[in-house]
């Protein structure tokens, strides 16, 4: 069954895929870090590489993910994110780390 | 030729930079790209409205953009650099073994006849290919399989592949060179490499004039005369006479001989240009005064060209990548700045002007002429 989760980018990658903060995309199975991954790069192939690598899948290491005021970074990438992101009720927030002072 | 585009990359950005063939005012667009390390741009030979761009961030990698209208719209294309085959070694700063590992593209150099065809060198050095226009990128794994290779240290930027040169009277001849490993040229497009360092004394390695670890900022040829090749290494100006095969000194007068860039007028092959740097633990031009030295004699006599450019409280530097000429006559010279200053110079050095005072840190500096 086809899920439709929220997902907010940093501006970086916002402007790499030409959307707006918070974009949709459908998932079809469980709402994993790596099912909303894979859909986001179907739809916005500019992203590729860009979250994690092509190849290795492995997150880029300054790329984090937030929900429910939980950071899930590094939990396995194929456990199910919160219910109330697979139900498009909270988004999945990417985050790039904090630089700066 | 009607005018020239300025490709500029900066800390933060892209910018596109325009004139008429009078080169005193520009029109500038940007910053593309925004918030992006952007290493290079450079536009085709055989098609200037396509030009390849470099981005780069320590957060999301490694993304490439193509134009296909002089850089108005731009469109990502293929990001995959993968190292071909077992990757081995190479030297860390402390001298223990450190893998290769992709960081990013430093430079980009297209066919001289082939639009959808660019070399790429990167750090971790080595050298891509594409040849269908961006979309898939392949190495040429016989250089970083050279046999030295496992002895490449990497210069305080990176180990960086910096320089491609394709040489237009040898098809299948090219030269690239590599921060801190040194010069190498290829006779069969790119697929098998030798090094050529000979001449070269590097004091800040253990053997002075080792065949391999030489920091080389960065060498330049003129087409009109391709066996002769000048170089800026950290240290000292070189100059080749046999294709690389032997180097010799011709730093002469100048205040001092480090450096990052060299280039040569488009109008005349003798006529060669670098900026003195203080030192390697000062990055910033002597004395505060930002000066480019030209040679009119292909080295050993230079002259300091200051009209137009600030003679105190000066403190920028000019990396290896950031500076141009066009070919025009007479040939404009185009640099840009730590501080983020671009200056053009629309007669071959003798009188300079900011385009622009205030971008971001520049990366580097191409010139198109239309």
């Amino acid at each position: 069954m086809n899920q439709q989760v929220h997902v907010v980018l940093p501006r970086n990658l916002q402007i790499l895929a030409g959307v707006g903060r918070d974009v949709e995309v459908s998932v079809d199975g469980d709402v994993t870090q790596r099912s909303v991954l894979d859909a986001l790069e179907a739809d916005y192939p500019a992203l590729l590489g860009t979250m994690r690598d092509a190849k290795s899948k492995q997150r880029r290491p300054m790329i984090r993910f937030f929900a429910c005021e939980e950071d899930f970074t590094n939990e396995p990438i194929d456990a199910p994110l919160p219910a109330e992101v697979a139900s498009g009720k909270e988004p999945l927030l990417i985050i790039g780390a904090i630089a700066g002072g | 030729m009607s005018g020239v585009r300025l490709l500029v990359g900066t800390k933060k950005g892209a910018f596109v930079m325009t004139s008429d063939g009078a080169r005193k005012k520009w029109t500038i667009e940007g910053p593309h790209f925004a918030g992006w390390e952007i290493y290079h741009l450079k536009g085709s030979p055989a098609d200037p409205n396509r030009i390849y761009a470099s981005q780069s961030s320590g957060w999301f990698g490694q993304v490439m953009q193509r134009s296909n209208d002089g850089g108005k719209t731009w469109e990502a294309v293929g990001n995959q650099f993968v190292y071909d085959g077992p990757t081995g070694t190479h030297k860390w700063y402390d001298d223990s073994d450190h893998p290769w590992d992709f960081k990013r593209v430093w430079h980009l150099e297209p066919s001289l006849d082939d639009p959808d065809k660019v070399f790429a060198g990167v750090e971790d050095a080595a050298l891509f290919v594409t040849s269908d226009g961006g979309q898939t990128w392949n190495e040429q794994a016989g250089l970083r399989t050279y046999p030295t290779a496992s002895t490449w240290a990497p210069g305080a930027g990176g180990l960086g592949l910096h320089t491609i040169i394709l040489d237009p009277t040898q098809k299948d001849r090219m030269y690239i060179a590599i921060s801190a490993a040194g010069v190498f040229r290829s006779e069969d497009g790119g697929k098998t490499w030798t090094q050529r360092n000979l001449g070269l004394k590097s004091n800040h390695i253990p053997d002075p004039d080792a065949e391999t670890g030489h920091c080389v900022h960065r060498i330049a040829m003129h087409p009109a005369k391709p066996n002769v090749l000048f170089m800026q290494k950290h240290w000292d100006v070189m100059r080749s006479d046999d294709c690389a095969d032997n180097w010799h000194e011709i730093s002469g007068n100048l205040p001092t001989d480090f450096g990052f860039v060299v280039d040569i007028n488009a109008n005349d092959p003798d006529t060669v240009y670098v900026i003195p740097i203080t030192s390697d633990s000062h990055h910033f031009v002597p004395e505060g005064k930002l000066r480019v030295y030209r040679s009119k004699t292909g080295g050993d006599d230079w002259e300091a060209l200051t009209k137009g450019l600030p003679q105190k409280d000066c403190y920028v530097n000019v990396l290896r990548d950031a500076m141009a000429v066009d070919s025009m006559d007479p040939s404009g010279v185009y640099f840009g700045t730590s501080g983020g200053q671009v200056y053009a110079s629309p007669d071959g050095g003798d009188t300079w002007d900011a385009i622009v005072h205030d971008l971001p840190q520049v990366l580097s500096v191409e010139v198109q002429t239309l």
